[in-house]
């Protein structure tokens, strides 16, 4: 009976199956906002951690975590062909199963990057790990493989030497990808169950490293050099479309029906039902000036440049402030309770409470390299090195 | 023999038969579940039945490792895929039950008429079991058929020198390092024998040892503005003639010349040795003159767009521009002929302004499919 009485308690509180507490890039819809209220704010390499778990190679994929597990990648090796999925237990780190796959395509890619690039999606259920390699497995939570595909085997010219990095989108039954390069470039909707093509939009015949968004209408945001679009994730339809000459490597962001695309400056842009091109509201503003991509929390947008972080108003894209910190930065800025994180090459967690102007409340310096976002989930602030993932929480 | 031993014979005997028709239901079982994996096909073809026969596959249990391992072949890369990751199901909760037999794995990395990356992952699951198996397997790896295995084991002959190095053993260093260049296949521990020799004032031919095409009879350019000439057969394609006079892309007469690059890695320039063209294709023929047939592995780098024919016959063929090149990047494999071989590449050139957009190169070796150099010798336009 206790364990019926667990095991129900467990189901509505979300934590068996159901939960996806930070389930892609940028969390579970792209929107690198948290509604997490306790996290830790202050920590060091012998500090605040709950534990730190030794990992088997580099990535620039953040972990996702559901339903009490952690999914991260990894790729090691003769010139990373050998591509890891790994499972740990949520609580203690203690890893619980790992799976190996070997590259089927070319694993050439510029230094800063790696074949373990592209985020992961989870429902808790699942996890889906997709690699720059263009390998896309689907296993269980017991890492069982669901499904498995080769997209170079699949569509053979399927090629970015520079290092494919954008990440799946899992949405409803659907698994979306962006495989924009140099050969067949498409943008693609697998069953999630099958791993099967349910659409493919071809694209133009350029490298680009963004990764979708879903948007509060459901759609999901694709963004290249040329154009935005926004595709029903279950039919690959394609709603609207903007073009444009937006950025092929910081990813869109949105809130409360505006959507924000990075380019040069800043384009805001606003749906409208049934109709296939947004309104354009306004273009102004810088928020991003590397890898970093822009977020949007509560009426304004804040991005990070190689040495500052940077707010927006959302309203009219004017700049409120602008913080100078130390980059630079391969991964993105987080917010949750109010507090923005985001972590240089070097480790360092800059945490900033947001406001009228901003305040650095804490410089946390791990003094580790990573490339990776920072995971929230439960209480806890996931950080991704080369080498190792930390979890910063109570013990 | 009374009536109970007789009993007992007989029980004996029909518990034998069971077992032995159990076990062979098992293996039948093992056997049709791998071939049902090994069925998928392109764009997820299969993946449902693959991903049922998985699951029952790993319920196996370890009697399944070495059928799986058997299974996965060098050239089936997506059912090795599915077949990789059982066995590691597998061989995780074995070890975790510490059921995990090592001497079938054993047997197996001692088998080398098995595929290498299997071998590699029996070896890499020994190496779990017993942290001395590196020790005790790689000295015998030195030439060993699958590149994982025979890459460690030169990467472990490497850190002896270092040792020898460290404790001031000039001799042994330099002996050590010596006795790995017949048997060396990856370019970047070639680097590092290299390397380690040249400290002893051993210079070794590095393009030959492993195995470049240096010299070659080039042509350009021809027409590719706008992207035109990837799929244009321009008359290299067709016949090689290096006396012949052909047109260039503004119209321009242009002719054969012969190239000896003296490059380390192969890299011939072809900026400096043609000229600086943009939107332009330029060819690159080379007679190579093998000992006996073989196959081989063409091993490429470019930073354009890149075709190669082997005799006569497409091998490969991948076009984009400037994002890298490196030794080994690109792979294709073909046969050559015992006697003269041609062969003969197509090396595009975009019309890209940016400063990072303008080289135009390209190298290729000619290797076992370990990496190995394979004999062969360079036969020039003046000696044809």
């Amino acid at each position: 009976m206790k364990t019926i009485r667990i095991v129900i308690l467990a189901l509505l509180s979300g934590s068996i199956g159901l939960a996806e507490e930070w389930g892609g890039f940028r969390g579970t819809t792209g929107s690198a906002v948290s509604n997490e209220t306790s996290l830790p704010f202050k920590w060091s390499k012998d500090e605040g951690l709950r534990y730190k778990v030794a990992l088997p190679g580099r990535g620039l994929s953040n972990p996702v975590i559901a339903g009490g597990r952690i999914y991260l990648t990894a790729c090691s090796g003769y010139r990373e062909t050998r591509l890891h999925v790994l499972c740990l237990e949520e609580q203690t780190g203690k890893q619980l199963w790992e799976r190996q796959f070997t590259a089927t395509g070319s694993t050439a890619c510029h230094p800063v990057s790696n074949m373990a690039a592209p985020t992961p999606v989870t429902d808790g259920k699942a996890v889906y790990a997709l690699f720059a390699t263009g390998d896309l497995a689907a296993l269980d939570r017991d890492g069982n493989l669901l499904w498995y595909r080769s997209l170079v085997g699949d569509y053979p010219t399927v090629s970015n030497q520079v290092g494919m990095a954008s990440s799946p989108r899992l949405v409803g039954n659907i698994v979306c990808l962006t495989m924009e390069n140099v050969g067949d470039s498409f943008l693609a909707g697998l069953d999630k169950k099958t791993g099967k093509n349910r659409w493919k939009i071809p694209r133009p015949r350029e490298i680009n490293w963004t990764t979708p968004i879903v948007l509060d209408s459901g759609l999901v945001l694709f963004q290249n050099g040329q154009e935005a679009t926004a595709v029903d994730p279950e039919t690959g339809t394609v709603r609207w479309r903007l073009k444009g000459s937006w950025s092929t490597i910081p990813s869109p962001t949105a809130g409360e029906g505006v959507v924000y695309l990075p380019g040069q400056q800043l384009k805001a842009v606003k749906p409208r039902q049934g109709s296939d091109q947004p309104d354009e509201l306004w273009e102004g503003g810088v928020v991003t000036g590397g890898y970093a991509s822009p977020v949007y929390h509560r009426g304004r947008i804040y991005g990070l440049t190689k040495n500052a972080v940077v707010c927006l108003s959302a309203s009219d894209g004017s700049e409120l402030w602008r913080e100078r910190v130390n980059g630079p930065f391969d991964g993105s800025p987080v917010i949750a309770n109010n507090k923005l994180y985001a972590v240089n090459g070097k480790g360092l967690t800059y945490v900033i409470e947001l406001g009228e102007k901003p305040t650095i409340i804490a410089r946390n310096d791990i003094a580790d390299t990573i490339q990776a976002t920072p995971a929230i989930a439960n209480g806890c602030i996931y950080l991704r090195s080369d080498k190792y993932l930390y979890c910063v929480g109570p013990k | 023999m009374s009536r109970w031993v007789r009993v007992g014979v007989l029980l004996a005997l029909t518990v034998s038969l069971l077992f032995v028709a159990s076990a062979s239901r098992a293996e039948d079982s093992v056997t049709s579940l791998i071939a049902q994996i090994s069925k998928v096909g392109r764009e997820g073809v299969g993946n449902e039945q693959a991903a049922v026969a998985w699951k029952a596959l790993v319920q196996q249990g370890p009697k399944a490792l070495v059928p799986i391992l058997t299974a996965i072949r060098d050239d089936a890369p997506v059912a090795n895929n599915w077949l990789r990751p059982a066995f590691e199901a597998i061989a995780e909760k074995a070890v975790a039950e510490e059921k995990l037999a090592a001497e079938p794995l054993a047997k197996f990395v001692d088998d080398t008429m098995q595929a290498g990356s299997a071998r590699a992952l029996a070896y890499a699951w020994l190496v779990k079991l017993d942290k001395s198996t590196p020790d005790r397997l790689l000295p015998k790896m030195l030439q060993d058929p699958s590149a994982e295995l025979r890459r460690l084991a030169i990467a472990r002959v490497l850190r002896q020198a270092e040792t020898f190095v460290e404790n001031n053993d000039d001799v042994a260093a330099k002996a050590t390092l010596e006795k790995l260049l017949p048997v060396v296949g990856d370019p970047e521990q070639l680097d590092t024998i290299a390397k380690g020799l040249d400290k002893f004032g051993v210079k070794i031919d590095r393009a030959k040892v492993a195995g470049f095409v240096t010299t070659w009879h080039l042509i350009a350019p021809f027409d590719h503005r706008k992207g035109i000439g990837w799929d244009v057969a321009y008359p290299p394609e067709k016949a090689i003639d290096l006396a012949a006079t052909l047109q260039g892309k503004e119209g321009q007469p242009i002719r054969w010349i012969a190239h000896t690059t003296k490059s380390a890695t192969g890299v011939v320039d072809l900026n400096q040795t043609l000229g600086k063209f943009k939107g332009a294709i330029a060819y690159a023929v080379a007679f190579v003159e093998s000992p006996e047939e073989r196959q081989v592995e063409l091993r490429a780098g470019c930073i354009n767009g890149l075709k190669i024919w082997l005799n006569g016959k497409l091998v490969f063929a991948n076009e984009e521009y400037h994002h890298g090149m490196n030794v080994d990047q690109y792979k294709a494999r073909g046969k050559l002929n015992k006697g003269v071989n041609t062969i003969l590449l197509k090396v595009a050139q975009n019309e890209q302004t940016e400063n990072w957009a303008q080289e135009w190169q390209f190298q290729l070796r000619i290797c076992d499919f370990v990496g190995a150099a394979v004999p062969f010798s360079l036969v020039t336009k003046e000696s044809k």
